[in-house]
């Protein structure tokens, strides 16, 4: 006989697993956003546990900025073939290719030019709502996001004219050329992320786990070196002893010094950090304002 | 952040509501940064943004404030949520703006709180805003409310000050249904009794703040009587490749209420047909039992016709059930609520359509009073309605279960989420088809 005692991680995964349901029940032709990160990575047993023994019931989507890292490229394609889903790629390639994404004179990041691509692929599949892994923990606009974020026929979202969410009663209801976004995953912290992983033995991608890596020091980051950030002249590079706490495009993803190999070492080191996850996302610093300006341009 | 302890960590969710500048904000910022959990980047960002518009002066309501707008306007226009833990405890805060315009945020963010934190400011006293937050949370029937009279920095950390503001509050409670109500003197600029005790204040002998949060009894808060299980999605494997699996029928859901044990008589609703629970699947695999808020999927001894929307619930603890219901509700659209209009009704997972056959009466906050049959229910209004429902819902009162007693209405065509309603106790419940079937 057991207490009918419910912790913070069962509270979190029923509460995502609702959500879920919500989607799978509600929409025509929903899809959930797999990159192969550690939130996505939770969500997708989330998904295996919403459905079983059904398998999950939409298909994988994946915007490939081209700048990801290939050991998460790897590992997203291997997760999707276990499990026997479809995985649809858009890339921002042949989106610039077919002039769905432009780039800026000079433009080298690909994060402005995902958000395009993103509606591009939403509107060839006509997905009416994408389950994505954000959390409300990592940035100031994201700590203002809905579970059921509405948006409008150019894929924006207003901020300032959200729907209320009172209770578990989720108002899904959409027109056509309107969508949404469903965020499971959205009260969990960094420390519930790896909690989960831990406790449902999920494998993650080797870059999380201490590695011997060849970094340059930038704006205060040691940025990974490889053909997309070649070390400028005057910089020196280092052979370091590194991991990367977020995974965003090789280019604006910085590493940190760890010596964390295990899910237990990871757990220890975000315990005593003294940086959030996001301090090592360059595209979040650009201005206050960059995630809330990306998002409503469409971002999710 | 400290490491996740061997015991399990209980959750606590919460939300703060005050009007404008009765230090919310500073509040939340207060707890996350006294409780050390703001990171060095966060820090960083607060003294970045203190050198460019504060004058030098860091502004811990920046943190909670993320949109441009509210730090460009200085207010919170929506409800932010914050996230820290103790080693007793892990918190989910929702930051709800005290404006008036937008009290439906605080009844969104208190909808889902075990606890509520009004803020009163010293100087001022009780408010209508104190007023109308306090009964909006005894409305939503939030179990614990602390009421934290702030800046006392501000009145000279006077306990005769606190005392008054105390008997202020004291004379509206017992029109209000509250079970635990505490009062503590806070300054949330300087940091007295939110984390660490005030020295400034001898003469308080009760908790700090955060003390409180750690240790307020929320065990008891769940509904272990009444079993309910929305369906939300039927579960058949589409083209198995296990042969066993080809006749698998499950009914996915979360138990909005009491327990589910396999052998158990249920009854199915709206067909009123019973059956027993055959298998329970829960997130760990198949169980003998599971209970609110587990997510599970059942699979009955009997094959039944059951679809979203439909009811799960114990024989002999059946719900209410009727086309004809009573409510509270708390407008949140500016198009008002009038009598004979149409909407979309939202009650655990099915969705019917309403109409609104007449509005009783109209909450008061300046006295607590009610204003009998008004013309209409504006945005941020809380009134007494009765509806008609297209098909019957199956039902508690709010009072007994928040899920199965509670339904949002929805204005059709802008799809806008227009109405929070809390039904009143059923005045008759479910009786099954076949009295045989009865315990």
């Amino acid at each position: 006989m057991h207490s009918y005692h419910i912790d913070h991680l069962q509270f979190l995964e029923t509460e995502a697993i609702y959500v879920m349901r919500e989607v799978a029940a509600e929409f025509e032709r929903p899809a959930l956003l797999f990159s192969g990160g550690k939130d996505s990575i939770c969500l997708l047993r989330l998904a295996e546990k919403a459905f079983r023994p059904s398998n999950i019931p939409m298909p994988f989507l994946n915007i490939d900025t081209g700048h990801h890292f290939p050991e998460l490229n790897t590992f997203r394609d291997q997760r999707a073939k276990e499990l026997g889903a479809k995985l649809i790629v858009r890339t921002v390639e042949e989106a610039i290719a077919k002039g769905i994404a432009v780039p800026a004179p000079g433009e080298v990041s690909r994060n402005r030019l995902q958000i395009p691509t993103l509606l591009a692929a939403i509107d060839e599949f006509q997905f009416d709502c994408c389950i994505g892994g954000a959390r409300r923990d990592e940035e100031k606009a994201r700590a203002k996001e809905r579970f059921f974020s509405f948006r409008d026929g150019f894929g924006q979202w207003d901020p300032k004219n959200q729907r209320p969410e009172i209770w578990n009663l989720y108002n899904t209801r959409i027109n056509p050329g309107e969508s949404m976004r469903a965020f499971p995953l959205s009260n969990w912290t960094e420390m519930d992320v790896w909690e989960y992983i831990r406790k449902e033995r999920l494998e993650v991608p080797s870059i999380y786990f201490s590695h011997t890596r060849c970094c340059v020091r930038r704006h205060g980051q040691w940025l990974p070196v490889n053909t997309l950030v070649p070390p400028k002249p005057g910089e020196l590079v280092q052979e370091m002893v590194v991991r990367v706490r977020t995974i965003g495009d090789i280019i604006s993803t910085g590493c940190v010094e760890s010596p964390a190999s295990t899910v237990d070492d990871i757990l220890t080191e975000i315990a005593a950090a003294r940086v959030t996850e996001r301090g090592s996302r360059a595209d979040d610093k650009s201005s206050e304002a960059a995630m809330e300006d990306r998002k409503k341009a469409g971002y999710f | 952040m400290s490491l996740s302890a061997p015991h399990p960590v209980d959750l606590l969710r919460l939300n703060t509501c005050g009007s404008v500048d009765d230090g919310k904000s500073t509040l939340i910022g207060r707890l996350l940064y006294d409780s050390k959990s703001l990171m060095e980047d966060q820090i960083e960002a607060l003294e970045r943004s203190a050198d460019i518009t504060g004058g030098g002066q860091i502004n811990l309501a920046n943190l909670t404030d993320g949109l441009r707008a509210e730090r460009e306007q200085g207010i919170t226009i929506d409800v932010a949520y914050r996230y820290f833990a103790t080693p007793r405890r892990k918190f989910i805060i929702a930051d709800t703006p005290g404006h008036i315009q937008y009290t439906r945020n605080m009844v969104t963010g208190a909808s889902t709180s075990n606890l509520s934190i009004v803020l009163v400011d010293a100087r001022l006293g009780v408010i209508e805003q104190s007023r109308r937050h306090t009964c909006i949370a005894s409305l939503l029937r939030i179990p614990h409310l602390v009421v934290a009279v702030n800046k006392m920095d501000l009145v000279d950390w006077s306990e005769e000050r606190f005392l008054e503001i105390r008997d202020q509050f004291e004379e509206f409670l017992p029109r209000l249904d509250m079970k635990d109500v505490k009062f503590i003197p806070i300054s949330a600029l300087d940091g007295d009794n939110v984390v660490t005790p005030s020295a400034r204040m001898p003469w308080f002998g009760g908790p700090t703040l955060l003390e409180h949060l750690e240790t307020v009894h929320i065990g008891s808060d769940r509904t272990l009587d009444g079993f309910r299980l929305p369906v939300q999605w039927v579960n058949r494997p589409a083209n198995p490749t296990d042969p066993q699996l080809h006749d698998f029928r499950g009914f996915s859901g979360q138990i909005a209420g009491g327990i589910a044990r396999v052998g158990k008589k249920v009854i199915l609703l709206p067909s009123r047909l019973c059956s027993t629970i055959k298998e329970i699947h829960t997130s760990e695999g198949p169980a003998d039992e599971a209970f609110s808020p587990e997510s599970v999927t059942l699979v009955l001894e009997d094959d039944i016709d059951i679809s979203r929307g439909d009811l799960i619930a114990g024989l002999n603890t059946p719900p209410g059930s009727s086309t004809e219901l009573q409510a509270n509700i708390c407008w949140m659209h500016p198009r008002p609520l009038q009598t004979g209009r149409k909407y979309l009704l939202k009650h655990t997972t099915q969705t019917v359509q309403a109409i609104v056959t007449s509005i009783e009466h109209k909450l008061n906050f300046t006295d607590l009073g009610a204003e009998s049959t008004p013309a209409e229910l504006g945005l941020n209004d809380i009134g007494e309605i009765r509806l008609k429902t297209s098909k019957p819902l199956h039902f508690d009162g709010y009072a007994t279960n928040r899920l199965t007693g509670s339904f949002i209405l929805i204005e059709q065509g802008t799809n806008a989420t227009a109405g929070a309603g809390m039904l009143f106790a059923p005045t008759q419940l479910v009786k099954p088809e076949y009295a045989d079937f009865a315990i």
